[in-house]
């Protein structure tokens, strides 16, 4: 389908959330790694809204609250404390995060605010042990540039980011805590962005900046970007969790499907002047020898019924796809799940199926007084929760008669969405009285900005004047986790080829991960001792890779020692002109021959030698002079 | 221009829009702006400020709930000293209101109205930090009062802090026939994550049982699974922030309560109510009394400063077994001489205090000082007071060490350590 994006007013905004690459967490001196080994321990909690001013809690908080559900969270003794347990109260915001954020801030042209307070934003999914996420605004009205105009940045907040979720069993949800704590900022875009193209680039353009300031943390589940997207007529969709840049453009094209498509729903309901009857009609007995494994289990629980609703003049609508794969019945079946945790729905578009038979349809049909142009839904379950799924059908299909529902989804990886939960209310922070206003002096604001970094295209143009680099590798240099290693290096050795420093870090270290070495061992100072051999012209840059390769297997070793391991222990001049020499003399015939065209066939068996241990061109020179002798 | 009004505050970092919120620190103007978050603007920044609207005056009142008594169930009294039981959130300006009222509590709460008739109202409105012998006796009072009113329970809700000293008060001032049980929290009720409703259903489910005494009710581990009730005299808080502070020591705890089944598990045997519904109360003390450290270096002017602005007694603190340097032992001398009742508990917290096995001690006893077996230091400090104000110094020197209402156990048990 090819959309007119401007004729359907498309509005998209962005916000993304980056977690920094500090020494402790926001609120307490714990590190903010990630780990994969067993948890010292659980603890087991459960949350409960607290009342509102009108005495109501929001409805996303109630939705969750309605679930009943533990929280267990695993904890490590030596990695997380008491404050991610929420048994200490929060130490004061680190101050490295804040500085972080402040950058971030400023390089998107944004006014910092003079007092920054620390609020507490209720989210009660159990990610938070607390039961709210502790945010900080901190800066507002920057933009930044598109090839495509200009976006808005209306906000940038440093927050905590929450528990790491492992599983959901059902009664109860698993989370770990490393991950709870760890500095983000959430940066938010006006609904400037007009189209999915301009989106992938808006997204694509924060995370540079992002990365400039060298402080944030690189890797999957390290940036997570959500998007609002909203057409005219339609509805303000938030989609969660969209991790990858290249699935950006699909997400938004796939949503404004989908609202279109649910506006022709609504047209079409319209003109049928379609109901939905609010009530819930018990239909065990129709059922009570279905064939299907998904009833006939559910019938075996206790108090397992099937029940039933009718949706008046929905019939082929509720089968209508929506998105590529997913129906208007999709969407009933999701909130069904979510809000009561069943398996899933049938609605008569699909059947007969599944093992239920025609007979049992008509009969279905029937029972609820069902004509052709009426769909029906079913649910089997325990009775409490097909209640639930059904009262969540009825409302849905009502948004149906209407449009587009307000809703948070959750991306899918095929670009699609699925329903997460409704949109939370705007209004659901107060502050944490634990953590004294933050006064943002200007003396701090202008040492920032003294020290800015440089953006992506600035340090490109740079390292092509200053290193010489051409664009692929200046390119791939500026966007390397090494970039700032690289410079150093260059700085420090200053007689070795920047191109070769480059080279090293962006090439050659991959060739040899791709080989199977774990270069994951390495340290900055295994780089340092290496170019500074190179420079003192103890080992020749053939032997880099060689070198770099003992380092991975023996990275308690120093340079000396792997030269030894590896028989690289570069020779004398003195030394090289005698190696030469004999191979010439043992080729006395082929010189003999060839004359001074045997020089090719020297070379290679002078490199075969000596490589590593003596630079090529070093080599070269003592050959072109000795084979002159012999001829 | 007021809090609660919505402003709009123009400066050269452009506009605010926002309600105006109280601040505490006269250079800067606080709002909570459209998207929920607070921001604080330096008043020097400020280049014109306008009231938009006139804030409304919010209204907490809700309607009541008209809850119909339910005849089988007991019923209960909550007494509120202070501190949030249950609060509301006003998430329009952030602030947090406390809530006292039955229809509150149930409202937080909802649960207890499967457990008991709840009756509900604030004695007091203190922090648990500013609490002092004469509230004690406020609370007594207060208790005698719901009894003769029908209460078959009382629930005091009251801050951590000082709540075992309070317990501890309460154990010896007053003599019931149903229990009274303490209950706090350690994070505020109006985070989500607050142990206050479990630990307030566990207390009314104490409440409603057929015993006597004073207990302690709180979560039993960091988890959200059970409380512990703990003996009045037997409890103290050991740490500043976890929901388990509560530790019973040199004992156990009386019992284990799961407040999801409510189910109560008896881990010691408890005195029996007698159904006489009886309640009296002796609130005499003396306030004269102190609690003082020993520790190297120490001063023993400090004895002296007491002894000679007519303090009755003086309970220390004591290393180890019960000791103290003998270069405060002339000051002890001069208190003791001066009639002043010298007692003697241990800061290990744990444990018994034994005067006999070293000189040091042996040296103590001889000047007067009275030893307090296993009793935790508050608890001497608060029937000290309550000694004192009923009984004649000779008398005093006799019971200190006598047990009376549970809060001396003469055998030291193996699992309360």
């Amino acid at each position: 389908m090819k959309i007119d994006y401007e004729k359907v007013g498309l509005k998209v905004g962005l916000e993304i959330h980056q977690q920094l690459n500090t020494k402790r967490k926001l609120f307490c001196h714990c590190p903010t790694i990630l780990r994969d080994d067993e948890p010292d321990g659980e603890i087991v909690r459960v949350l409960r809204p607290s009342l509102s001013e009108m005495g109501e809690v929001d409805k996303a908080a109630l939705i969750e609250a309605r679930k009943g559900k533990k929280f267990i969270y695993q904890f490590y003794n030596d990695t997380t404390c008491l404050v991610e347990l929420d048994e200490e109260p929060p130490h004061p915001p680190s101050e490295e995060a804040l500085k972080i954020a402040l950058e971030v801030a400023l390089l998107m042209n944004m006014d910092v605010v003079d007092v920054a307070y620390t609020m507490r934003k209720i989210v009660i999914d159990g990610s938070n042990t607390s039961g709210f996420q502790r945010t900080i605004f901190l800066a507002r009205d920057g933009y930044i540039e598109t090839s495509e105009g200009k976006v808005g940045i209306t906000s940038l907040c440093l927050e905590e980011d929450a528990a790491r979720k492992i599983e959901d069993r059902g009664e109860a949800v698993v989370y770990n805590l490393d991950r709870l704590g760890i500095p983000l900022v959430e940066i938010s875009t006006a609904p400037d962005i007009k189209s999915p193209k301009m989106a992938k680039e808006a997204a694509k353009r924060i995370g540079e900046i992002l990365r400039a300031t060298g402080k944030v943390k690189r890797g999957l589940g390290t940036i997570r970007q959500d998007i609002n997207i909203s057409i005219k007529d339609g509805a303000r969709i938030e989609v969660k969790g969209v991790q990858d840049l290249d699935l950006i453009e699909k997400v938004v094209e796939n949503e404004v499907i989908r609202q279109l498509n649910l506006l022709k729903i609504r047209d079409e309901l319209k003109k049928r002047n379609a109901e939905v009857v609010e009530q819930i009609f018990d239909v065990t007995e129709v059922f009570k020898d279905c064939k299907s494994k998904i009833i006939q289990n559910a019938l075996k629980k206790k108090n397992g019924k099937v029940k039933a609703v009718l949706l008046k003049g929905f019939a082929g609508l509720v089968g209508k796809e929506i998105q590529p794969g997913r129906r208007l019945g999709t969407e009933f079946s999701d909130r069904a799940k979510v809000i009561a945790g069943v398996g899933g729905l049938f609605h008569t578009d699909e059947l007969p199926k599944y093992g239920i038979t025609e007979e049992e349809v008509k009969k279905l049909r029937e029972f609820v007084n069902a004509d052709d142009l009426d769909a029906v839904i079913i649910v089997a379950d325990e009775e409490s929760k097909v209640d639930r799924a059904l009262e969540a059908v009825i409302e849905r299909a009502k948004e149906a008669l209407i449009g587009v529902p307000e809703e948070t989804r959750r991306a899918l990886e095929d670009g699609n969405t699925a329903y997460l939960r409704p949109l939370p209310g705007a209004a659901r922070m107060y502050p944490e009285t634990d953590i004294p206003p933050i006064v943002i002096k200007k003396e701090f604001i202008d040492e920032i900005k003294a020290n800015l970094p440089e953006l992506p295209e600035e340090k490109f143009e740079r390292f092509k004047k200053e290193y010489k680099l051409n664009d692929e590798l200046a390119k791939k240099m500026v966007l390397s986790y090494y970039v700032d290693l690289f410079e150093k290096l260059c700085k420090k050795f200053k007689n070795v080829k920047p191109v070769l420093i480059a080279t090293t870090l962006e090439n050659t270290l991959k060739e040899i991960k791709r080989e199977g070495y774990d270069i994951d061992k390495l340290e900055e100072r295994h780089c340092e001792e290496i170019f500074m051999a190179l420079s003192d012209g103890k080992i020749a840059k053939e032997g880099i890779v060689e070198v770099l390769k003992g380092f991975c297997e023996y990275p308690n070793k120093n340079i000396d020692e792997i030269l030894e391991i590896k028989g690289l222990k570069g020779l004398s001049k003195e030394e090289v002109e005698k190696i030469i020499e004999e191979i010439i003399k043992e080729h006395l015939n082929v010189v003999r021959e060839k004359g001074e065209k045997a020089y090719g066939f020297l070379m290679g068996r002078c490199m075969a030698k000596l490589r590593g241990k003596a630079d090529g061109k070093l080599v070269n020179d003592i050959l072109r002079e000795k084979l002159k002798e012999f001829i | 221009m007021d809090v609660g009004d919505v402003i709009r505050v123009e400066t050269d970092k452009g506009v605010f829009e926002g309600i105006l919120l109280p601040s505490t620190d006269e250079n800067i103007i606080t709002i909570k702006m459209k998207n929920g978050y607070n921001v604080g603007i330096l008043k020097e920044n400020v280049k014109n400020i306008e009231i938009i609207s006139k804030g409304e005056k919010p209204k907490y009142e809700l309607p009541p709930l008209n809850i119909e008594k339910n005849e089988k169930f007991k019923t209960i009294s909550i007494l509120s000293t202070g501190g949030t039981v249950a609060s509301k959130v006003d998430y329009k300006t952030g602030a947090v209101h406390p809530s006292f009222t039955a229809d509150d509590l149930i409202r937080a709460v909802p649960e207890l109205l499967d457990i008991a008739n709840i009756k509900g109202r604030a004695v007091m409105n203190i922090l648990s930090e500013n609490m002092k012998p004469e509230y004690w006796k406020r609370i007594a009072e207060e208790i005698k009062k719901e009894i003769e009113e029908g209460a078959d329970g009382i629930v005091i809700a009251h801050g951590t802090d000082t709540m075992a000293y309070t317990a501890a008060a309460l154990s010896f001032m007053v003599k019931a026939d149903v229990p009274i049980i303490l209950v706090g929290a350690q994070r505020s009720s109006d985070r989500p994550s607050s142990d206050a409703a479990l630990n307030l259903i566990s207390a009314v489910l104490a409440a409603r049982e057929p015993i006597k005494g004073v207990y302690v009710v709180m979560h039993g581990e960091s988890g959200d699974t059970f409380c512990y009730m703990h003996r009045g005299v037997k409890v103290r808080k050991c740490h500043s922030s976890r929901r388990d502070a509560f530790k019973s020591i040199n004992s156990i705890p009386v019992a284990k309560i799961n407040p999801f089944k409510k189910e109560i598990k008896y881990l010691q045997e408890v005195e029996k109510s007698d159904n006489s519904k009886k309640v009296e109360i002796n609130t005499k003390l003396e306030e004269k009394v102190a609690l003082i450290k020993v520790y190297p270096g120490m001063n023993g002017e400090i004895i002296r400063f007491y002894v000679d602005n007519g303090y009755k007694g003086i309970v220390l603190e004591g290393t180890g077994l019960g000791h103290a340097p003998e270069y405060i032992f002339e000051d002890m001398k001069y208190a003791i001489d001066k009639g002043v009742v010298v007692v003697m508990t241990t800061q290990t917290i744990n444990g018994r205090v034994n005067m006999n096995v070293y000189s040091n001690g042996r040296e103590l006893q001889k000047l007067g000082v009275i030893g307090c077996e296993d009793m935790l230091p508050e608890v001497a400090y608060v029937k000290l007071m309550y000694l004192l104000g009923n009984y004649k110094p000779e008398e005093v020197k006799k019971l200190i060490n006598k047990n009376l209402v549970g809060e001396i156990e003469y055998r030291s048990r193996f699992d309360a350590y």
